[in-house]
């Protein structure tokens, strides 16, 4: 249920990633919409299939449009809906089985159109709705509800794929955070191509790494995650790449890249491109 | 003797220039005033491999690509061997001297046309030697090619006027060749031409036409045969404000894309053939219970799998009607003339707008890239619908129940007010995911219910109080008819009924159905889809199939269906 439709019949579970990700999406919405003197209604959110699909409809206050589509196909319905009106603000909320898994055909299209759409991915390593499978992220040897003897599969390398395939904004960040997580959001609404907030949101039934990621004094264990270093130049591939080489996940924009989006190089062409109004392009078939 | 009616195929291996040839004819023909269709043939491969493609020529309208061939123009060997059944009594073969001979004494002739052209000064002009041997035999005008020659070739070059005049040359070459030989398969009757502008088009620019006219401004799609050319039409020509078109990197991206521009407003369609559609399946579904207007073209070849990528079949239907899981039942709109195809992509796109959905034109290879010349259509008849609009403070909700009496509730465009969810769950009114069954069970009866929006295709019917009714769909119109005709002028008692429309079928074509005649239905296939379907429904109908590859030809169908009828009927 959610505040707005009592009738709304789906819940996560308590201490779920997704709602750190669903507070910090709501806020970048609506700081976004301030910020360009925009109506909530000129945003779209786009969901995949799974847990995190659901924030579509749970978040408060002023709605945004929606699509809940099929598992997978985020990346396309979000081309469509953007270049159907390059205006609209456009969303895709996934997680990574969803944008990884099935839908991993459509990452390297995307980054090559560089298609002026956000992605914001919640990993959980796991499928959490079915119930605990092994998902691309899922680390190797993990006993899971389908790898009930281990995972034999690598997991993949998300930032370095997104880098590697010419993404122009990559972020990453956890859940934890809504108010720093909203703004690295905001920001990847802001830039112009093709962005990825990849977040770490934990699955606290089938996949619970809040300790693994931030660490836990009282059981000594140091977290994976950490801070990235002041002196990084997020312009810069080199550093990126550098700083994807190093284990653990990095907090923060780890690289970002200026350039001609989809819809530029499309009205380039627009200019050139003939214009034949309805009955020139009939007159062109004439017997004579 | 006087013909009002030849067909001329030029076969031999592809990129032999076939097509253009036969194009050639078509077009001079079309421009003397006769009605013209080619109809082509090839493998799927680039270069080489058997390949024909031929003109019928008539002086009233053409239905189909015949019976037999008039003229056959064989390239080589294996192009004489393997389609010199086909002539007709009377006819007469040109083939190729510089590859083959023949052994004498029979109605063939050879002829060197690189050898003659050359003779010209222009090697290139081959084919207008051929064409001169072919003309000579129907007694075709000359100054009519003469004038298709000089049309072709003022390109506003330096040198035009030369290639013109070896052209004209080559054709005078092949009309003695011809003429040595002392044969002639007729004398074509004087054209009347139509008074009345005419296009020359094939069936995938008709209806990619069409779909513009209707205000089509949104396309995504992949290339695969038979569809491939609606994807370059589209490229070349959906520019302009407000337009966008953009080959995507499979079909499954095409539908979900053309989903998430139909969502954010656009008039969107894709263009696949089978392999492609079954990808579209999940998409479909989604279009379907999220109610998001698109329009899916399936140029239909031969299936299951690869299947026939360059033959026509029709064999797409049941999964052009119920594409996806669940309860889903498509609108189908088939043409099956280039005429029709035109209107059908108007009327989809149309249709998609009007019940908030997703829209099936099924069209076929046989229609596909075959050139006719038709009416220039008047764009001022076609009617160009947009969705119902949501209003500032409209309180209607998206998925509001609806069940037919008051006009369907406006579907809310992003940017604008109405924000709901376009959800592939089961839904509430704003698009919110539910179990609940009075959701499914109002939802469910929306969808269905919205169907009985869709009118206005076109449909024929004639002869109604027959016996036997015969009911084509698709491209396997124009063959039925010609067997009707010449069933009827045999004292046949058959009717005729045709709906270009298959979901939902126009009520006035109900009525015959239920009239509970035997309804006799020719379909490219295997299973019978068509008659299948109809019986499901509780009709009496039975198939003529054939799952050649190819068209039928209208004389089989007289006689298949005379055979059903009991009737001693002649072919």
């Amino acid at each position: 249920m959610s505040k707005r439709n009592p009738e709304y019949d789906f819940a996560w579970c308590p201490g779920c990633g997704d709602f750190g990700v669903r507070r910090a999406l709501q806020v970048a919405l609506e700081a976004y919409s301030a910020e360009h003197e925009e109506l909530q209604a000129n945003n779209v959110v786009v969901a995949g299939i799974g847990c995190s699909g659901n924030m579509v409809h749970l978040v408060e206050g002023d709605q945004p449009f929606g699509i809940h589509g099929i598992h997978g196909r985020t990346l396309p319905i979000a081309f469509g809906v953007k270049q159907g009106n390059p205006k609209l603000n456009t969303v895709i909320v996934a997680g990574d089985g969803d944008f990884l898994s099935i839908g991993g055909e459509h990452l390297g299209p995307a980054a090559n159109r560089n298609v002026n759409v956000t992605a914001v991915v919640m990993d959980n390593g796991v499928y959490g709705l079915t119930k605990g499978q092994s998902s691309p992220t899922t680390e190797f040897g993990k006993v899971t509800t389908s790898t009930p003897f281990g995972k034999i599969e690598n997991p993949v390398s998300t930032l370095k794929l997104y880098m590697s395939i010419g993404v122009t904004y990559i972020a990453s960040y956890y859940s934890s955070k809504p108010r720093v997580l909203a703004t690295l959001i905001q920001e990847a609404m802001n830039h112009e191509g093709f962005s990825i907030v990849h977040v770490q949101s934990p699955c606290t039934t089938y996949n619970d790494t809040y300790d693994i990621l931030k660490g836990n004094a009282k059981q000594g264990i140091k977290g994976v995650a950490f801070d990235i270093p002041e002196d990084h130049d997020p312009t810069s591939a080199e550093d990126a790449n550098d700083l994807l080489s190093r284990p653990g996940v990095p907090l923060g924009v780890i690289f970002k890249k200026e350039g001609k989006t989809l819809q530029d190089r499309y009205e380039d062409l627009q200019a050139k491109a003939p214009k034949r109004t309805n009955d020139q392009l009939l007159d062109s078939y004439l017997l004579r | 003797m006087d013909k009002h009616d030849f067909v001329i195929r030029f076969a031999g291996e592809g990129g032999q220039g076939l097509v253009t040839s036969a194009d050639a004819l078509a077009r001079a023909a079309a421009h003397a005033g006769y009605y013209v269709q080619t109809h082509s043939t090839f493998p799927s491969q680039i270069m080489g491999g058997p390949a024909s493609s031929q003109v019928r020529i008539s002086t009233t309208p053409v239905l189909s690509s015949g019976d037999g061939v008039d003229v056959l123009v064989a390239l080589n060997q294996y192009a004489y061997d393997h389609h010199n059944e086909d002539l007709n009594p009377g006819g007469v073969t040109v083939y190729n001297a510089e590859e083959y001979d023949l052994p004498e004494g029979g109605k063939y002739f050879g002829i060197k046309a690189d050898e003659l052209a050359k003779s010209t000064g222009n090697a290139r002009a081959a084919n207008m030697v051929t064409i001169g041997a072919v003309a000579y035999l129907i007694d075709f005008k000359l100054e009519e090619i003469d004038v298709f020659i000089t049309q072709r070739f003022t390109r506003g070059r330096p040198g035009d006027d030369e290639i013109i005049e070896a052209n004209i040359k080559a054709v005078r070459l092949g009309v003695d060749v011809a003429k040595s030989t002392g044969f002639t398969v007729g004398q074509l009757q004087p054209a009347v031409a139509p008074d009345y502008q005419q296009i020359i088009i094939t069936g995938n620019a008709a209806l990619s036409m069409g779909a513009v006219a209707a205000g089509l401004n949104f396309y995504a799609g992949y290339p695969i045969s038979p569809a491939t050319t609606v994807l370059v039409w589209m490229e070349n020509n959906l520019w302009g404000e407000g337009r966008f078109v953009h080959q995507v990197a499979s079909e499954i991206e095409a539908i979900n894309a053309i989903l998430g521009a139909g969502f954010a407003g656009k008039k969107a369609m894709t263009a696949t053939a089978g392999p492609g559609f079954s990808l579209m399946s999940e998409g479909l579904g989604l279009a379907w219970m999220a109610e998001i207007p698109l329009v899916v073209a399936n140029v239909q070849r031969g299936g299951p799998a690869t299947g026939l990528p360059t033959k026509s079949e029709q064999s797409d239907l049941y999964t052009c009607m119920h594409p996806a899981h669940g309860d889903i039942k498509m609108p189908v709109l088939a043409p099956g003339t280039i005429e029709e195809c035109f209107y059908a992509g108007a009327l989809a796109t149309n249709w998609a707008e009007r019940y908030q959905g997703p829209v099936i034109l099924i069209s076929e290879f046989g229609l596909a890239e075959r050139g006719e010349n038709i009416r220039r259509p008047d764009l001022s008849e076609i009617s160009t619908e947009s969705r119902t609009a949501v209003s500032e403070g409209d309180t209607g909700k998206r998925y509001d129940s609806w069940d037919g009496s008051t006009p369907l509730p406006g579907m809310p465009i992003p940017g604008g007010s109405g924000a709901y969810v376009a959800n592939g769950s089961e839904h509430d009114e704003i698009g919110d995911t539910t179990h609940l069954p009075r959701h499914h069970v109002r939802l469910m009866e929306r969808r269905f219910k919205k169907l009985g929006l869709l009118d206005g295709a076109h449909y024929e019917i004639e002869n109604a109080d027959a016996d036997c009714i015969i009911m084509p769909w698709g491209s396997s119109k124009g063959p039925a008819r010609e067997a009707y005709d010449r069933l009827r002028e045999q004292g046949e008692n058959v009717g005729w009924l045709y709906s270009v429309a298959l979901n939902p079928l126009p009520e006035e074509v109900k009525t015959v159905l239920k009239s509970g005649k035997k309804i006799i239905v020719p379909e490219l296939n295997y299973l019978g889809q068509w008659s299948s379907l109809l019986r499901m429904e509780g009709y009496n109908a039975e198939s003529i199939t054939q799952y050649t590859g190819l068209p039928f030809r209208p004389a089989g169908l007289v006689a298949r269906i005379g055979e059903l009828i009991g009737a001693g009927v002649t072919a």
